[in-house]
């Protein structure tokens, strides 16, 4: 993975001592709150219901057991704990104490570790697929092109200060497990005409109380220019996003108002123009350097198949069923990837004791060439396992609550924090997560439902990515109650979509039967196992569910 | 309200004529973009030096081609989290090839000098609490860029192929 050189390190370091003086700066007042406000959000640091909350940037999902090692022991000194893996592939601590924070800071250092551009109206950590470098089907990793990118946007000084925050997710391939079209810019890797890797550059995606799917701006971008059409991007963004509402000031609202040809327009008119000045091509050299870091292991010459793991399977039903929903292929022969749970039956979606992330790095040191993924999911994964070390890399993992065998099945969910700890929210989020895990817990119902993603949001703002999980759950105040309103059929991969509202919104005693009501439904009317869930739907639409759910009124 | 221009205290000899005030026969004038639009010739006839007086709404685009006539422009921050002004200097710096005066009025804090000065800002309009000093320190925070923007040229990338 990648390693700072001289120059990074020292900037990390400067940026430290920077924040350890806006600090004190407002500590002593010199500095007001809200001019302190953006200052702390660009470096990760959130207030909360009850406390602040520190975001560490964990670029492009990827860590090294060493870093992970580090996160346990903040999360043992300076929090009660644990700490959140986040749909932003980040982590979160929601409990440390202001003057403990450029502690934080520096100790996140020592492993090459920050929380900038974590949170603010930046560039914000740049999200990636978490199989890069081991998925069969990626045409180049996107890690690499990933790593580009958060250094031309790291401290950028002219993006700053944005209408909005921006956030960047990059596919390796077309099969996109970064849910790039929900995002302000989406990248997908592809090959341009002269065989080279070259970019698509999809552009005002968006969740929250608008859901857009980015619109195709540009096609088949080359390596030396695409520094230069981001810039010419958020360069337009700079000058003509809307700053007069909260709401209307993401790109996506941009690219909705000014429609995507013009936008298209716009940003080529001004890319022909960053090109001509000529300071921001990318330099072959460049990108060499940073492939480097990302060559492969040494991966050993291995069978493809695995008589022993065949073995395993056949004896130990729960074994088997995690390798079934768990794992994916691998490119090498004779390894594969194996994914984590954080999403045991009853427990809170992405959280991960301080106990976890010290054995989850232990195992990672172990079977995985001491490299860990964080996924958009809030799950964790090893991406470079031999299948012959799988069944004692799952007994570990059993034995510390993280081997559940449901990955994209309905109790493996996005959860907001909800009303637990954010002063934003309307209702609830993760109690309902729970109960609803509860309600499924059976493993072969869950099995014998298939991939079916559920996602949970306590308010609009969407961060638990309700408008795209097959089943999305929203939290809605109604004078003074927490009310679910349940959308069918969203999906964030390459065929995005945003969930319909499927009637009147459920009580808090009422949404886990619905939720179960629709299942059966889905059930029902599949027309083998092998449909999924949002298969199903698409061919038959909303109204068979609706007709159930609300069969009494 | 003190001017801090290439780290020193300056004193501002600039006369500010709003659109509705004649110009003063002598000294150096600062006016709108509006004004110089309607007597953009007399205004570039007259003696003395002449300034411009951007608008956060305002992008420099409009006098891109006579950028050459003035010895001042400024850039209005109406709030510190409107970033417009950055993307508008870089454009008079690096495209426009403006040499003169660039000055930030407004709201200018002590956090957001280094990024100001990095995207070719090279004057403060500032409250007294910051000194040549505090100015100082701020711009050198830190010490190196990953960008090549406004006046920074020694970025990371060409530290490492030199
Ligand atoms: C608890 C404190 C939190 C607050 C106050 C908060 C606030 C917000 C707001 C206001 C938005 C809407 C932004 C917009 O539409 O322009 C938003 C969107 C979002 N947030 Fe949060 N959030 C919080 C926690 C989280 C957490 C824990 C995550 C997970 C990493 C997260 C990830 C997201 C995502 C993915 C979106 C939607 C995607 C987008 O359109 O950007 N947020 N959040
Ligand atoms: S969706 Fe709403 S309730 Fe949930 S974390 Fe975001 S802002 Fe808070």
């Amino acid at each position: 993975m990648y390693r700072y050189d001289q120059f990074d390190h020292k900037l990390v370091t400067e940026r430290v001592n920077q924040f350890r003086g806006q600090v004190s700066r407002r500590m002593s007042g010199e500095m007001t709150e809200d001019e302190f406000k953006p200052l702390r959000l660009m470096n990760g640091v959130y207030l909360q219901l009850h406390a602040y909350m520190l975001r560490v940037a964990v670029p492009y999902g990827t860590l090294s057991s060493v870093q992970m090692h580090k996160l346990a022991d903040i999360a043992t000194k300076y929090d009660k704990g644990y700490g959140h893996f986040t749909t932003r592939q980040n982590l979160q601590y929601n409990w440390p104490a202001l003057e403990d924070l450029p502690k934080i800071l520096d100790e996140l250092a020592e492993v090459e570790m920050h929380a900038i551009q974590t949170s603010g109206n930046c560039i914000r950590n740049v999200t990636a697929d978490q199989y890069a470098g081991a998925a069969a089907d990626e045409i180049d990793d996107p890690r690499i092109w990933s790593e580009i990118i958060r250094q031309w946007s790291t401290f950028h000084p002219e993006f700053t200060f944005l209408p909005r925050k921006f956030k960047f997710a990059v596919t390796g391939c077309s099969n996109d497990r970064a849910a790039i079209r929900v995002h302000d810019i989406g990248i997908e890797l592809v090959r341009g005409k002269d065989g080279d890797v070259a970019f698509d550059i999809h552009v005002g995606g968006g969740q929250g109380r608008t859901p857009m799917i980015a619109k195709l701006i540009g096609e088949a971008i080359s390596r030396e220019d695409l520094l230069a059409y981001l810039e010419a991007t958020l360069r337009v963004y700079n000058m003509s996003g809307r700053r007069d509402h909260l709401y209307k000031s993401r790109i996506k609202i941009l690219v909705h108002d000014i429609g995507a040809e013009e936008m298209k327009r716009l940003v080529e008119e001004e890319f022909a123009l960053v090109k001509k000045q000529g300071v921001l091509q990318l330099p072959q050299e460049e990108v060499d350097r940073i492939r480097a870091y990302f060559a492969a292991p040494d991966f050993e010459t291995l069978d493809a198949e695995c008589p022993e793991l065949d073995a395993a399977m056949a004896s130990n039903k729960r074994f088997a069923a995690w390798v079934n929903t768990n794992t994916a292929q691998h490119k090498q022969a004779g390894y594969t990837i194996a994914n984590i749970s954080l999403k045991p039956i009853g427990g809170v979606a992405g959280d991960a004791s301080d106990a976890q992330m010290h054995v989850v790095a232990d195992v990672a040191e172990k079977y995985s060439f001491s490299e860990i993924r964080v996924t958009h999911e809030q799950n964790l994964v090893l991406a470079h396992v031999k299948k012959s070390d799988l069944l004692a890399l799952w007994e570990t993992l059993e034995a510390n609550g993280m081997g559940t065998p449901n990955l994209g099945l309905i109790t493996d969910q996005i959860v907001c924090p909800g009303l637990d700890y954010c002063a934003l929210a309307n209702a609830r989020s993760i109690p309902i997560g729970q109960e609803i895990t509860e309600r499924f817990a059976d493993l072969d119902r869950q099995h014998n439902i298939g991939e079916l993603k559920l996602k949970i949001s306590g308010c609009i703002n969407a961060c638990g990515h309700h408008h795209v999980g097959h089943i999305g759950i929203l939290g809605v105040d109604k004078k003074g109650t927490e009310y679910y309103q349940v959308t069918l059929g969203g999906s964030a991969d390459e065929i995005t979509s945003v969930g319909k509202i499927v009637g009147r919104a459920f009580t808090e005693h009422e949404i886990v039967d619905a939720i179960e009501t629709i299942v059966e439904v889905y059930l029902d009317l599949r027309e083998s196992p092998d449909e999924r869930f949002l298969d199903a739907y698409r061919r038959v639409g909303i109204a068979p569910f609706k007709e159930k759910l609300y069969a009494d009124n | 309200m003190p001017i801090i221009k290439k780290g020193e205290w300056v004193s501002d000899e600039w006369i500010s004529v709003d659109d509705e005030t004649d110009l003063p026969v002598e000294g150096d004038v600062l006016v709108s973009l509006t004004r110089y639009q309607e007597n953009a010739a007399a205004l570039t006839a007259r003696a003395g030096k002449l300034g411009v007086r951007l608008e956060a709404s305002e992008p420099p685009e409009a006098i891109a081609d006579v950028v050459g006539s003035f010895d001042l422009i400024t850039v209005d921050f109406p709030a510190f989290k409107d970033g417009r002004g950055y993307s508008y200097a870089r454009l008079l710096r690096e495209r426009f090839g403006y040499t003169g005066e660039l000055r930030a009025v407004g709201n200018v804090l002590r956090d957001q000098l280094s990024l100001m000065w990095r995207c070719g800002f090279d004057a403060f309009h500032v409250n007294q609490s910051i000194t040549p000093e505090v100015f100082a320190e701020s711009i050198g925070e830190l010490s190196i860029a990953y960008q090549p923007t406004g006046v920074t040229k020694d970025t990371v990338m060409n530290a490492r192929h030199k």
